[in-house]
């Protein structure tokens, strides 16, 4: 298609003046490359020669199926919905509310039984269902230079972020859908002593977003001080409080605070699970969490009714592979056992055609 | 300049228009007009000289090369998707970025203009400043110019070996007789020198030519690009009309050769010039497999559609399902949130602009860059090179490399293709005596083999005796050893600058009884010089009756050495030691020689003629001194035709030596050393209507007018007068029905076979038929028709003298060649225009035609005859075919018809049931067939039959034929280069389409066809994986991969290896696919690139996809994972999946293969990292920082990316291991062959060839006749007599089986 203007010197039409190095041999090279003899490798892919490979990697894949698939197990994990879809639910009066400001916050508390003890550090995810914040719009709509700590920015933020850019003619800081749709809901963990007691579990908000964000990614604007540096921005429309206001850890503030980065990493499902909190382990004695009777107090501010979205709160334990997933291991053990059958397989066809078609057969 | 008005330019600008478009051309002399302003100069309208074939000038190369670039469709499409995705409400991805790939790639193909429009400027520069000489009025001499400041009206001189700068009406010359010799090889290839005559009466030939004297109109025709016809005619002051044809004029590129200077007027300049008006460029065809590709390209473009549609639809009703407005809802600024159905219909183009690559744009650059690669190895195949010719196989046509693995149908010329296109003269016939001429066959048998042995035969050679050769130094003698063989080649090749001249060719021996009767008639004919012996006179006859032009063997053509004007000078030393160097050493003239000596003894017994003829080459040195009076054995012949070489050098071996060739006179040596002069009347030259030349001349002693014809048999006979007329004795009756009775005999064995008349012409006949000529030639209307009948008029009532038998030596290994391409599953036409008995028979020299094969020979004379024959045989050859008895033993059917019937059978009637009868027939036959009919043939059969042909010849004759099949080979033979220049390949040898069709053809084809299905998967694997992801997206769009990695995904990492793959890959070595020809039928017909493989190769991409989706997406689902982070293994699985699945299809791994695998993904790796790495705001909104580093540390991720891969790859990879296992198709097969040592190799592939039939085992001959109706040797289809009577005309079909009688 684009060959139409290939023009070889010899085809212009030109009169070519015979020279002296028209004696010159056009004989080309007798070299490997140019006559296309290279040494190679040329392998054959028949029943007999595939069939190591066969057996090498059900071999393999089992036992990594089957340590997946334990591990997997070994995680503990629980899960509770708190949206409050069931008139009998706590939360089905927190639930009624579509708006995101409602003045008289709205608390609900949810009592659970663990059944296990939870021996290493927990990890309390909030998990939304329904939400997608993989839109393409919503991913877009974000200031990435803003958020960055550039002063720019911060005035100005991107256009990416319309209509979230500005309110009432002052700049959004942060800026754009994504950080005007943070999760509110706050969540704390009780614990039920047999006495009756509730203590409450400590929990620990820093260490849950990604070092590299939190360190490079973002950065709050330069100043002596956060209120300072925000002067002239106002708050996200959807926000109670602005974003200097998050925390009062001056580390764990402004663009910097962890839940803010946290919510920014957008999720790539529309039902995901965010990192809320760390239970720590402090005695290697005493489990994290006792087997036992937990209450989890909610103040209910994030409306889900809108999408038909679900809240959860979710408890994990977590291993080298991350949470509690058994479908890798178990597809590492189908897959495996699928190799070594077709093994098998290949192995009865290369005794049943093979010896026909190995050697000399080309009459057939 | 004074100011004109621009209506004064324009009535200027529309006067030129109209001066330029009329038919004739008045032009004057420029010299009266020199020095004045242009608007007065006379010839101003027509074109400079000075030519520009460049496409763009340097202000205006960007607009004009994006215009070019936006004709192509795939571009605009590109350009639509970057525009749609500047419109904000429906782009995918930051307009900027979306640009790139068509920047990308447009910018590739404009740099790749630029530096091929800049080659031409620099060659169209070279050519406009080169040096010529044009008269100056003002300095009264010649004065020298650039070629660019030649005009029309002009007068320019050319010396010796200079270039003509423009076409030139020849006016003077420095030989005394007005003539001069040009080469036109610049324009046509052909090597041999060309005469030309100034035009005669208009000047008197002073020593130096007087321009200003010019004083004629010149009126010409308009420019066209005919090289072989001019017409024109000076018109002097007083109303004379001089008329000029082609032998008058100079072309531009032509070189001025053994004329010391000639000077001519210019009529056409630059671009107007005849050599320029042919030049059209390069051809463009499109290959079958890219048709197809089209179609697929189509269908491509309708899954583009149904996915958007799906994402459109999919966008609806997610929104739709909403029951309110959620807060990942993005409103517009203006906080506005579209209706669903118009989110739906935005979604589509949106869909549009992520699904794009779906449409394989790069597919087209990346199918140009492996067409490039697979023409470099395919120029570069040091198989395809002959020594002798020192050329190679070219590619005109760049996109049709694959065609050349699907071809169906050969058609072939004989002449020159099959054959070397070398005559030898072999017999002759005179007065109805037929002398056999033994010793010469001996001779020529002897040398054939010798000519395989040269090693042996130089090896053994005693040292040869000094000779007085003072420049054959000893250390060349040192080593002639071992590469003895390939300097003797050389030698010849250096003679071959004159064309048909190898010692092959030239050499006769005479027959003993010929010279006896010769040397009889010459004592007779001394005594009474009245009556001429006719031996005498058919000698005579072949030293005269031709355009052969005489020149030195010691002093050749004397070419332009580069700047060096050394071989200006007029010292014969000087040039004799130029040629030397040029041909590296005389010594190889001698060895060449010498191998002569040494051949068979019974030179030695042999006549003097012969002897001196070896033996004073050796005192070559003694002929240096110009003389034309030398021995007359180192004359050399430059012919037109071989032919013609060929019986002048019989004539010479019999002792008749035409020394020396003007337009005005032909001096011939008689064997008794007398030379005789014989003035040429006029010279009647061949055409193919009259299939005859004749020349009228004045004998030198009788003072007779002497009519010479010779021509083809059939054109000649008849001309004879009637044999029944009374003039005609008996005995010449006798005489004409012995010499058919030769001639058939002569054709039965393959010889080209000419008759050669006499007649006398009276004065007064000659007188009233040469102002008939004169008029003839100076008409300008229908001045053919009118020549051709002048020439018709003469030749009537000629008397026989003889009939000579050449024979054209097959060329090497074309029998083997025939019989490959056979097993390959090609069915071969010959088309030819020799008689059919000579055609028949280099049938079966060349096996063409097989002895056990059933011949079928159809001739008839009208249309009902051919009707029914046609019937008849289609009958009978559809019932031999349909009995059962035959399966597998038939015999295999050939046709052999003349060019009469051809004609019939081409008629739109006949037409399908001469392609079904020629479809069920192995090999058809063509005989005197015209050029007309042989490209009619090869079109009627590629359009009925809808297969792929190939066209191969060497001569004019053959280029409709190229040009009308699928691909055209011109073989770069002796006969000129229009073959060539026509052609899409050209090859220098008929045996190198084996290779070229059965290797290079067949790698070609299977690389180009797995390399597109794999660029179709590629982009449908990759893009399904965002269609997968727009289900958990609410089809809103996004991309889970960043935009850059996407676009480098396709543009650097996953781009090399398959065109690699359309490069190198070589699925069987050249030995397997030459030894089994049959492997090549994988190709034809739908071949590799099937509709089925096709959409297969849709369903493993979509299976891919998924896989590859979603084992991620379960591994991941309900994490914490984010949208990039996602992404990124899914994009290192798919390029592993990706390159993987390219490994499986891989035949053969060289080291190249591993660095550009291998190095993909280095590349990947290092880019992503980096990348990510790096850019921690760079590329807003997305943002990839620091992902694929935190994938990496993450054993999970590799746990994931293997085994999607694995399942992935899985179902393609056992369905090539249980085909390979359970039916491996012969490919596959081949390759297990191909794998094994070379001598079991060798010994598989004979068995696997007879196995499978026509091998070249005979199939058994104790094959009972298989129909009962087809019985050998009768004729099986009984016209009825009544029907043949009431015809009325004869019709010949008989069925020639068995063994047929050949030598």
């Amino acid at each position: 298609m684009m060959a139409t203007s290939y023009n070889a010197k010899d085809e212009d039409g030109h009169i070519t003046v015979s020279g002296p190095g028209t004696m010159r041999s056009k004989k080309p090279e007798n070299t490997a490359f140019k006559q296309q003899r290279l040494p190679a490798w040329q392998p054959i892919l028949t029943a007999w020669t595939v069939l190591p490979a066969f057996f090498i990697i059900g071999l393999i894949f089992i036992p990594i199926g089957i340590g997946l698939f334990v591990t997997s197990n070994n995680i503990k994990e629980f899960e509770v919905d708190y949206t409050g879809v069931d008139v009998s639910s706590p939360c089905f009066n927190c639930s009624q509310n579509y708006m995101w400001n409602s003045s008289r916050p709205c608390t609900c508390s949810i009592p659970f039984y663990l059944e296990q003890p939870y021996q290493s550090d927990v990890f309390m995810y909030y998990g939304l269902s329904n939400f997608y914040q993989n839109h393409r719009r919503y991913v877009k709509s974000r200031d990435d230079s803003q958020l960055n700590g550039d002063l720019v920015s911060l005035t100005k933020p991107s256009k990416e972020c319309e209509p979230y850019a500005t309110n009432e003619n002052k700049p959004i800081a942060p800026c754009g859908a994504i950080a005007n749709s943070m999760f509110n809901d706050t969540l704390e963990l009780f614990y039920s002593d047999p006495n009756g007691t509730l203590i409450q579990i400590p929990l620990s908000t820093t260490g849950i977003a990604w070092w590299t964000d939190k360190h490079v990614k973002f950065r709050n604007p330069a100043g002596s001080n956060l209120t300072v540096a925000f002067q002239g921005t106002t708050k996200p429309v959807n926000w109670r409080r602005p974003v200097y206001e998050l925390d009062a850890d001056p580390e764990n503030n402004g663009f910097i605070n962890e839940d803010f980065i946290v919510w920014m990493r957008t999720a790539a499902l529309p039902t995901f699970r965010k990192l809320y909190r760390i239970i720590n382990k402090n005695n290697n004695m005493i489990p994290t969490l006792p087997q036992g009777n937990y209450t989890l107090e909610v103040v209910y501010n994030y409306p889900v009714r809108s999408f038909e979205g679900r809240k959860r709160m979710i408890l994990s334990t977590i291993s080298w592979m991350g949470g509690k997933n058994p479908f890798l291991g178990l597809a590492y053990i189908s897959v495996g056992s699928v190799c070594f059958f077709l093994g098998v397989v290949l192995l009865l066809i290369h005794y049943r055609c093979g010896n026909q078609n190995n050697s000399q057969d080309i009459s057939n | 300049m004074p100011w004109r008005s621009p209506l004064a330019l324009l009535r200027e600008a529309l006067r030129g228009q109209r001066a330029r478009e009329k038919d004739l051309r008045n032009l004057v002399s420029n010299l009266p007009y020199e020095g004045l302003e242009k608007g007065k100069q006379p010839n101003r309208y027509y074109s400079g000289n000075a030519i520009k074939t460049t496409k763009y000038t340097l202000l205006l190369f960007i607009p004009m090369n994006l215009f070019e670039q936006f004709h192509r469709l795939a571009n605009i499409y590109f350009v639509g998707l970057a525009i749609l995705n500047f419109v904000p409400v429906v782009n995918a991805f930051q307009p900027e970025v979306a640009l790139i790939p068509i920047i990308v790639i447009m910018s590739l193909t404009a740099l790749k203009h630029a530096w091929e429009d800049f080659r031409r400027y620099q060659s169209d520069k070279k050519l406009n400043h080169k040096p010529c000489s044009i008269y100056s009025r003002r300095e009264k001499q010649f004065v020298e110019r650039r070629w660019k400041d030649v005009r029309v009206g002009d007068f320019v001189k050319v010396v010796s070996n200079e270039i003509v700068p423009a076409d030139l009406l020849l006016l003077y010359t420095s030989d005394p007789n007005g003539v001069c010799h040009i080469e036109t090889s610049n324009l046509d290839g052909e090597t041999n020198l060309k005469l030309r005559k100034a035009i005669s009466g208009l000047c008197v030939p002073n020593p130096e030519y007087e321009p200003e004297s010019f004083n004629c109109t010149v009126v010409c025709e308009k420019p066209n690009n005919n090289l072989n016809n001019f017409k024109c005619y000076a018109e002097k002051p007083d109303q004379e009309k001089v008329g000029a044809g082609i032998e008058s004029l100079l072309l531009r590129g032509c070189t001025m050769r053994n004329t010391n200077h000639a000077v001519g007027f210019v009529v056409y300049a630059g671009h107007e010039t005849k050599s320029m008006l042919n030049n059209n460029g390069p051809r463009y065809k499109r290959s079958k497999l890219e048709r197809k590709l089209n179609t697929d390209v189509i269908f491509c473009v309708i899954l583009l559609f149904v996915m958007c549609l799906v994402g459109a639809v999919g966008q609806f009703l997610w929104l739709k399902a909403l029951p309110a407005v959620p807060p990942y809802l993005v409103p517009d600024s203006n906080g506005h949130l579209d209706s669903p159905s118009l989110s739906g219909f935005y979604m589509f183009f949106t869909m549009i602009i992520l699904l794009q690559i779906l449409i394989p744009i790069s597919l087209y650059l990346s199918i140009e860059l492996v067409k490039m690669g697979q023409i470099f190895f395919i120029t570069n195949d040091v198989d395809l090179y002959d020594q002798e010719t020192d050329s190679c196989v070219q590619c005109k046509s760049l996109n049709i490399t694959e065609d050349l693995g699907q071809i169906e149908y050969i058609f072939s010329d004989k002449t020159g293709t099959l054959t070397e296109n070398k005559m030898v003269f072999r017999r002759c016939s005179i007065m109805g005596t037929e002398y056999p001429h033994k010793e010469n066959a001996i001779r020529l048998a002897v040398l054939e083999e010798t000519e395989t042995e040269d090693d042996i035969i130089f090896n053994q050679r005693p040292r040869p005796t000094k000779t007085g050769w003072s420049l054959e130094s000893e250390d060349t003698q040192r080593h002639h050893g071992s590469s003895s063989r390939h300097k003797s080649k050389v030698a010849g090749n250096a003679r071959s600058d004159v064309a048909f001249s190898s010692p092959l060719e030239t050499e006769v021996i005479p027959d003993r009884m010929l010279l006896q009767q010769i040397s009889g008639a010459e004592r007779f004919s001394s005594s009474s010089s009245r009556e001429t012996d006719p031996h005498l006179d058919f000698f005579l006859a072949l030293a005269i009756c031709n355009t052969v032009v005489v020149s030195m063997a010691t002093a050749p053509r004397r070419r332009v050495s580069g700047v060096s004007s050394s071989s200006q000078t007029n010292n014969p030393l000087d040039t004799l030691s130029n040629w030397v160097k040029k041909t590296g050493s005389l010594r190889h003239i001698f060895t060449s020689w010498r191998q002569d000596h040494f051949n068979p003894p019974l030179k030695m017994e042999e006549s003097g003629e012969v002897d001196g003829l070896q033996t004073c080459s050796l005192h070559a040195p003694s002929l240096c001194d110009n003389r034309p009076s030398a021995t007359s054995d180192d004359l050399c012949f430059e012919a037109e035709s071989p032919d013609e070489a060929a019986l002048v050098n019989a004539a010479k071996a019999y002792g008749f030596t035409l020394l020396a060739r003007t337009p005005n006179s032909v001096t011939v040596r008689l064997p008794s050393g007398e030379d005789l002069v014989f003035q040429v009347l006029d010279t009647l030259t061949f055409d193919s209507v009259r299939k005859r030349m004749s020349i009228l001349v004045r004998h030198p002693i009788t003072r007779e007018c002497l009519l010479y014809t010779k021509g083809a048999d059939y054109a000649i006979m008849e001309l004879l007068g009637s044999p029944y007329a009374e003039h005609l004795t008996g005995n010449e009756k006798k005489t004409a029905a012995a010499t058919q009775h030769h001639l058939d005999c002569y054709a039965k064995d393959g010889l080209r076979t000419l008759c050669f008349t006499k007649k006398v012409v009276s004065a007064k006949m000659y007188e009233s038929w040469s102002v008939d000529r004169q008029r003839a030639l100076a008409a300008i209307e229908n001045r053919e028709q009118l020549v051709m009948d002048s020439a018709v008029q003469l030749e009537t009532n000629l008397s026989l003298l003889g009939a000579t038998g050449i024979e054209d030596c097959l060329q090497d290994s074309v029998p083997e060649t025939i019989v490959a391409l056979r097993e390959a599953g090609i069915q071969l036409w010959v088309l030819t225009g020799d008689k059919p008995e000579t055609a028949v028979n280099i049938g079966y020299a060349c096996r063409l035609l097989e002895e056990e094969d059933l011949v079928i020979n159809i001739s008839c004379n009208n249309k009902l005859t051919c009707t029914s024959i046609l019937d008849s045989t289609l009958e009978e050859v559809r019932r031999y075919a349909a009995d059962p008895r035959n399966v597998g033993t038939t015999q295999d059917i050939s046709l052999v018809i003349d060019g009469r019937t051809l004609a019939m059978l081409l008629s739109s009637d006949l037409q399908d049931g001469f392609v079904e009868l020629a479809r069920r027939c192995r090999s058809v036959l063509c005989c005197r067939v015209t050029p007309l009919q042989k490209s009619h043939v090869v079109k009627v059969i590629r359009e009925k039959l809808k297969v792929m042909t190939l066209a191969v010849g060497d001569g004019a004759n053959d280029v409709n034929m190229i040009q009308a099949a699928d691909i055209g080979i011109g073989i770069s033979g002796q006969e000129g280069m229009q073959a060539v220049m026509a052609s899409d390949f050209s090859m220098p040898r008929f045996k190198h389409l084996k290779k070229l069709l059965l290797v290079h053809g067949h790698w070609c084809y299977t690389r180009l066809a797995n390399m597109i299905i794999y660029f179709f998967y590629k982009n449908v694997a990759y893009v399904n994986l965002l269609f997968w992801y727009q289900f958990y997206c609410g089809f809103s769009g996004t991309a889970m991969i960043d935009y850059w990695l996407m676009i480098f995904f396709n543009l650097f990492f996953t781009s090399v290896p398959p065109i690699m793959f359309g490069i190198m890959d070589k699925d069987l070595s050249a030995e397997m696919l030459l030894g089994v020809p049959e492997l090549y039928r994988s190709g034809q017909g739908a071949g590799v690139y099937r509709f089925s493989t096709f959409w297969v190769s849709i369903l493993d991409a979509f299976y891919q996809s998924l896989v590859c989706f979603f084992i991620p997406y379960l591994a991941y689902r309900d994490s914490d994972i984010d949208l990039f982070t996602f992404g990124t293994p899914l994009n290192t699985i798919s390029l592993f999946i990706i390159l993987l699945h390219l490994s499986i299809e891989i035949k053969s791994w060289t080291l190249v293969h591993w660095l550009i695998m291998l190095g993909s993904v280095a590349l990947f790796f290092v880019v992503t990292v980096a990348y990510s790495g790096l850019c921690v705001t760079c590329n807003p909104p997305s943002n990839p920082y620091w992902i694929i580093q935190r994938q990496m540390v993450d054993p999970m991720f590799y746990l994931i990316c293997i085994i999607t891969t694995v399942v992935a790859l899985l179902p393609r990879y056992m369905f090539h291991v249980l085909r390979n296992s359970i039916a491996p198709s012969p490919l596959q097969q081949a390759r297990h062959v191909d794998r094994l040592d070379p001598g079991t190799r060798e010994q598989l592939m004979k068995e696997w060839r007879n196995l499978r039939g026509s091998g070249p085992v005979k199939r058994s001959r104790l094959s009972t006749p298989p129909s009962p109706t087809l019985d050998t040797h009768a004729d099986i289809y009984p016209v009825s007599p009544i029907a043949s009577d009431i015809m009325g005309d004869e019709s010949t079909l008989n069925v020639i089986t068995g063994n047929h009688h050949h030598t």
